[in-house]
């Protein structure tokens, strides 16, 4: 009998320390699967980033390099730069990327590096337990916005994908999100491609996923979920951004 | 011998550093090593290497941290604001145990300073600078010739312990030009020997390798700095480098490095002639440092005098290895000030004589701070006068 799912040869077989429900383990998973499939696992270099994701060089099957908070982007520059025939993917949260990453993965966006940027919005600092961050929504609870993100004290969430898709030299960008079979799917596909653009050389290729976090969110799952598509989806709307990738056969 | 020629110190560093294999350079711009990226621009497009003028010195420090750990022999420069972002990258770095090299090109601190040649980093750059437990190798070269020979010896020893090595210059340095010549032939990285540690291609025959800095099991991190003490005892046994002259029957040594041994090594010349027996150790390595020498010339001179432009750093490892033996003295010019060597000249002279003339006392500061306007109370203090 063919088993319908098998563990991806690109996640190495350890227990991850991810909370029940959360959206990092299915992205991992979708990651490991792109990789397995464009059979790429034995040239792809991780960065993990500082967060919750910060054991991703563990749980990845490749070679991996776990970097400072934000800084992802910059490395991904310079092993890409060093090693143009390795396939360089950088993970990031949110405080990662949108706070005090900012300006790495702006301006590796318009450099045009081709690497390939997988973004966790999780609407909070997981790791840290549940501060607020930069795409913390309007009213939303933090500990450190006991009171919900007030629009006068803290203004509006950075909405990362629109933003960076004002940069000429960004070439693919894309909001997904991993909340029904369905958006996993298209996440899947989505990631896949990203993939693919830098395999084919197109350049700068950015996945933002929303994703929840029950435990700092102070949820249940499917709670979590019900604000995913209600709140987040509306601050956050999915769709492409920008494609200047190569055009799929056959449209 | 090779035949000299007329080189700025900064491109002399560069081509240096093109010579010793780097094909990796990041950096931002910041005076007085703007040569150095400007000349990293054209000159790594024509070695095949990669060149990345990056968005500030955090994000070149990083792009030098996911160089490096291909093995590709990787490079930044900057000065001392710079180089104060880069402790972050620096400070994983040293806990990746990743080779590389940063230049700092010292200028006037704190903050924004004065662009002009400083020691004010030493302390920064010996003793880590970043969080956390770890240092750097760190090499002072006192003229374009050794700016230019450095970055060979700076990757070869980052390589061999697999520590950051760091060339502390400064602005003069930077700056002067001089003849110099290449005591190297140009290293083909190629031929270099591989780094098995290296991310890259993984054909199977390995297993996955990985870079990182964290240790987050009970005990793990101990066990991680412990290991990576070793290599450090090993360098402070074996790498020691310095300069000597004249120490052999020196009355007082001056120590003093970096284009302060320069002005110190003029004036050591102008007082022998007048017969006055004093000599010049000059630490080339400044971590690690030559504490073994100094210790044992403390048993045989009366004094030291240290030539620092800064308001003294080196000279607490002088005086740690001297142990009190004898007096330690300092001759100080803070503020991107050249070191005078007539100055040094009258210090030398007053510790033979037991005058003050020219010998810096942070205490002499206290008492004249007394007397001026620092003290509230003190009515003579003109408005205006408090800086
Ligand atoms: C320079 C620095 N600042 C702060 C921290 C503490 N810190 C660790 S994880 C984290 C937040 C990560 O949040 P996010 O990027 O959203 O990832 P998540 O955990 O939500 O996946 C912070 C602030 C750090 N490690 N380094
Ligand atoms: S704290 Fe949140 S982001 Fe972190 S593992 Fe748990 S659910 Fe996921
Ligand atoms: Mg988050």
């Amino acid at each position: 009998m063919n088993p319908v799912t098998k563990r991806p040869e690109s996640l190495v077989d350890i227990p991850t320390h991810y909370c029940p429900g959360c959206g990092h383990s299915v992205v991992h998973r979708l990651i490991a699967e792109t990789m397995d499939e464009l059979d790429i696992r034995k040239r792809t270099i991780c960065i993990a980033p500082v967060g919750c994701a910060v054991f991703a060089d563990k749980y990845f099957n490749c070679d991996a390099i776990q970097g400072a908070h934000g800084r992802g982007p910059a490395i991904a520059t310079g092993l890409k730069r060093s090693r143009p025939d390795t396939i360089v993917f950088s993970y990031q949260g949110d405080g990662d990327l949108a706070s005090i990453g900012m300006a790495e993965i702006v301006h590796a966006a318009a450099r045009g590096e081709n690497i390939t940027v997988i973004f966790i919005n999780n609407t909070i600092y997981g790791m840290t337990g549940g501060q607020m961050a930069p795409t913390t929504l309007v009213g939303q609870v933090a500990t450190t916005a006991p009171k919900g993100r007030n629009e006068k004290l803290q203004g509006n969430p950075i909405n990362v994908s629109e933003m960076l898709s004002q940069l000429k030299s960004a070439k693919y960008i894309e909001r997904v999100s991993v909340d029904t079979p369905q958006n996993v799917m298209k996440a899947k596909k989505a990631i896949k491609k990203a993939f693919q653009n830098q395999i084919d050389g197109v350049g700068f290729s950015f996945i933002e996923v929303l994703s929840i976090c029950p435990t700092n969110w102070g949820v249940e799952p499917l709670k979590a979920l019900e604000f995913l598509r209600t709140k987040m989806m509306t601050q956050y709307p999915l769709g492409v951004f920008k494609d200047e990738g190569k055009k799929e056969e056959g449209k | 011998m090779a035949e000299k020629e007329l080189k700025k110190g900064n491109e002399a560093l560069a081509e240096g550093a093109i010579r010793a294999g780097c094909r990796f350079f990041a950096g931002y711009p910041i005076t007085p090593q703007n040569e150095v990226p400007e000349y990293m621009s054209w000159r790594q497009e024509e070695v095949g290497g990669a060149f990345v003028q990056a968005e500030s010195e955090i994000a070149a420090i990083n792009m030098i941290y996911g160089a490096a750990a291909t093995g590709v022999r990787a490079m930044t420069s900057s000065s001392s604001p710079g180089v104060s972002l880069k402790q972050e990258g620096i400070s994983y770095m040293a806990g990746a145990d990743l080779p590389c090299l940063i230049v700092n090109m010292m200028r006037g601190g704190p903050g924004l300073g004065n662009i002009a040649g400083a020691q004010g980093d030493y302390m920064q750059a010996t003793r880590g600078g970043g969080n956390g437990d770890y240092r750097l190798i760190v090499l002072a070269p006192n003229s374009v010739e050794e700016l230019g020979n450095f970055p060979k010896l700076a990757f070869e020893l980052s390589e061999k312990y697999r520590v950051p090595a760091m060339i502390l210059a400064d602005g003069i340095l930077g700056q002067m030009m001089e003849g110099m010549s290449y005591n190297f032939e140009p290293v083909d990285p190629k031929t270099l020997p591989a780094k098995p540690w290296a991310l890259g291609i993984n054909d199977g025959t390995r297993a996955k390798n990985m870079i990182s800095s964290y240790g987050l099991a009970e005990g793990e991190l101990e066990k991680m700095i412990l290991k990576r003490a070793e290599r450090y005892a090993l360098i402070e046994r074996d790498e020691v480098r310095f300069e000597e002259r004249f120490t052999e029957d020196a009355e007082v040594v001056i120590v003093a490095y970096g284009i302060s041994a320069r002005a110190s090594m003029a004036a050591v010349n102008a007082l022998r002639k007048e017969g006055i027996k004093v000599g010049l150790l000059r630490p080339i390595t400044l971590w690690p440092f030559p504490t073994k020498k100094i210790a044992q010339l403390a048993d045989k001179c009366k004094a030291m005098l240290c030539a620092e432009m800064s308001l003294g750093q080196m000279i607490t490892d002088v005086k740690l290895a001297v142990n009190g033996k004898i007096p330690v003295h300092l001759y100080a010019k803070p503020g991107a000030f050249f070191p005078i060597a007539e100055d040094i000249e009258t210090a030398v002279k007053s510790i033979l004589t037991g005058k003050k003339d020219f010998l810096f006392n942070l205490s002499d500061l206290a008492e004249k701070a007394d007397n001026t306007c620092h003290k509230p109370e003190n009515k003579i203090c003109k408005e205006g006068t408090l800086l």
